[in-house]
């Protein structure tokens, strides 16, 4: 590979690190701060890219289309889709204990992508949606990718700051308690369930967020694309590396577990395609024991957070 | 329709297979054990690593239950005993690890195509007006059939089977009054994982062997020990017919693609309308 090979490979392996950076401060408002489990992560990601693709593509002649609605205007409402979703998820689940939550949003992860599948009328089902259009193409001048990249960092700034902004702020400590001890928090007179419902919405909006840039960048998706495990599976592992509880660690989990992923998918192409699938296999077993790892020795990750209600209590 | 209903019972025998075992893991050691599908893989490929050993079945399926239990116990006994003082969502959570290592483990051993056990065909017979099975879906529903009383035998009447109800409905007691709480964990691990695998070795006779066959099934485990209840063996037994008779009637009516989400709508309305299930009498699970 020579020079600008590496050059826009790099850029390409940034904007794809900016959208799971985006996906892990999702979970890490629901995990890391109200310890809402959310495991239907490639749900609210397929919601999001769907949504996008399918306002802001072109008439088809066999399936619903032709809004031709502009970049920014489909990416809101694939955000509020996605919110919606996830409310309508958070009715029958969080009032119940935390484990539910993870079987029914695996459950609407897989829903969500077997509709996409059979229903061909509304995304062209199995072949899914292609020529999905790229933002600002004719304003850019120089390489497009690059650009791609400045706008996702200002997605990602823009969503990083905000939440640091509502975690500092009294709902966010609200939050934050919930997820160190509910108990406690519901005897303050907090209203739990409104405040995980505002957590689990809001995380998924951003999910929902970072389908829709995932669609407008790659310009075609698939039902295949969102398989509940693949995806989701990496964004906990990749929230859980960096430190669940910490918007710098989500970020830093989605740049060091993406660089690990991309480098055994390097070393995997070199190896014969015979050995393709096997080594796929392999690429999973070795994420699983690492993750497995960092559980035991290190649960906290690498930057993990401190829990703030246990620390004042020391201090009393 | 008639028909319908039949296959609903030959699945739902092997959904009640596996949500005992992964209701049982839930009432004694907390936790929704997410590689449970997986272990009803791994059974049921053993079963055949030991088949084409040229093996006769039942020692086969005997030998995939023992290398099964071994490996469940492993598991507990170097990762989840760790997370037992963390609480039930890192439990989970390593679970959810533990699953992707056992389905890509069998994917890198057996590889990704449908497998079968026999390429034999058994021709389907009229069982009753209407209903056509052949001798592997009788067997299925046979051996379902003395493995659940079986189970209830165990659970009312050993020493041992007693003392994991007492500590399914209180751990601490449990230990307090002088109950081997490890002799329990070994035995739910036993037991569940046991099932599981005759669950899986059932799917893979009735629907040939894939790697995510387990993962799959998962939904209406989950589905199934909801419906009866979490923590209740007689529950799940009932869930899970409940749910594979719900799944397969569907497929008169909607495309059979959308059997799992047949199980989550089920799921979802139970946990509205009642989050303790049909058998869960005391609210403790919510």
């Amino acid at each position: 590979m020579d020079l600008s090979g590496i050059f826009s490979y790099l850029v390409f392996f940034l904007v794809i690190v900016s959208i799971y950076g985006l996906l892990s401060l999702g979970l890490n408002i629901q995990w890391g701060y109200t310890k809402l489990f959310n495991i239907g992560i490639a749900g609210f990601f397929a919601v999001g890219a769907y949504t996008s693709a399918i306002l802001t593509t072109p008439a088809a002649p066999d399936r619903v289309g032709g809004f031709n609605m502009p970049f920014l205007a489909a990416l809101v409402i694939a955000v509020l889709v996605s919110g919606f979703i996830a409310f309508l998820i958070g009715i029958p689940t969080l009032k119940l204990k935390e484990d539910y939550l993870a079987i029914a949003t695996i459950g609407i992860a897989e829903t969500i992508r077997l509709f996409f599948n059979n229903e061909a009328w509304l995304a062209n089902g199995v072949r899914g949606v292609s020529g999905i259009p790229r933002p600002f193409q004719h304003y850019i001048t120089f390489n497009y990718n690059v650009f791609y990249l400045l706008m996702m960092l200002v997605f990602v700034a823009g969503v990083y700051l905000a939440i640091e902004k509502a975690l500092k702020s009294p709902w966010g400590r609200v939050l934050k308690a919930i997820g160190e001890d509910e108990t406690v928090t519901q005897a303050m007179g907090k209203n739990i369930i409104r405040y995980k419902m505002e957590s689990l919405v809001l995380g998924s909006m951003i999910m929902g967020l970072a389908g829709s840039l995932y669609a407008h960048f790659i310009q075609f998706i698939s039902p295949e694309a969102f398989v509940p495990m693949s995806g989701t599976f990496l964004v906990w592992v990749m929230l859980i590396a960096g430190g669940s509880g910490s918007n710098k660690g989500a970020l830093l989990g989605a740049l060091v577990i993406w660089g690990l992923w991309s480098l055994t998918d390097l070393i995997t192409n070199v190896v014969p395609v015979d050995y393709a699938v096997k080594a796929g296999a392999f690429r999973v077993i070795a994420i699983a024991i690492f993750l497995e790892v960092i559980l035991l020795v290190r649960p906290q990750g690498i930057l993990g957070e401190k829990t703030v209600m246990s620390a004042a209590k020391k201090q009393d | 329709m008639l028909q319908l209903i039949a296959n609903g019972i030959i699945f739902g025998s092997i959904i009640a297979l596996g949500a005992i075992g992964l209701t049982m893991v839930y009432g004694i050691l907390k936790f929704a054990n997410f590689a449970h599908g997986d272990t009803m893989s791994l059974g049921a490929y053993l079963a055949l690593l030991f088949f084409n050993l040229q093996l006769p079945f039942p020692i086969a399926v005997v030998l995939a239950i023992a290398v099964s239990i071994a490996v469940a116990i492993l598991i507990d006994r170097f990762l989840y005993r760790f997370f037992r003082s963390t609480g039930p969502i890192i439990l989970l959570i390593s679970s959810v690890g533990v699953a992707l290592f056992l389905r890509n483990i069998i994917l890198l051993f057996w590889g990704p195509d449908l497998t079968y056990y026999t390429r034999e065909i058994h021709l389907a017979f009229q069982v009753l007006p209407g209903i056509r099975l052949n001798s592997y879906e009788i067997t299925i529903i046979i051996v379902t059939g003395v493995l659940i009383v079986l189970v209830h035998l165990f659970l009312k009447k050993t020493r041992i089977g007693k003392a994991m109800r007492a500590s399914s409905d209180n751990m601490d007691l449990a230990e307090v009054v002088g109950i081997d709480t490890q002799r329990v964990i070994f035995w739910t691990w036993s037991v569940g994982t046991a099932l599981a695998v005759f669950g899986g070795i059932m799917l893979g006779v009735e629907n040939g062997l894939r790697p995510p066959m387990g993962w799959e099934l998962l939904l209406p485990l989950f589905a199934a020990a909801i419906l009866g209840g979490i923590g209740q063996p007689y529950g799940a037994m009932v869930g899970g017919l409940i749910i594979g008779i719900a799944q397969e009637v569907s497929t008169g009516f909607i495309s059979t693609a959308y059997k799992p989400a047949v199980a989550f709508i089920i799921m979802i309305l139970v946990l509205l309308i009642r989050p303790q299930g049909i058998f869960g009498g005391s609210k403790r699970w919510i």
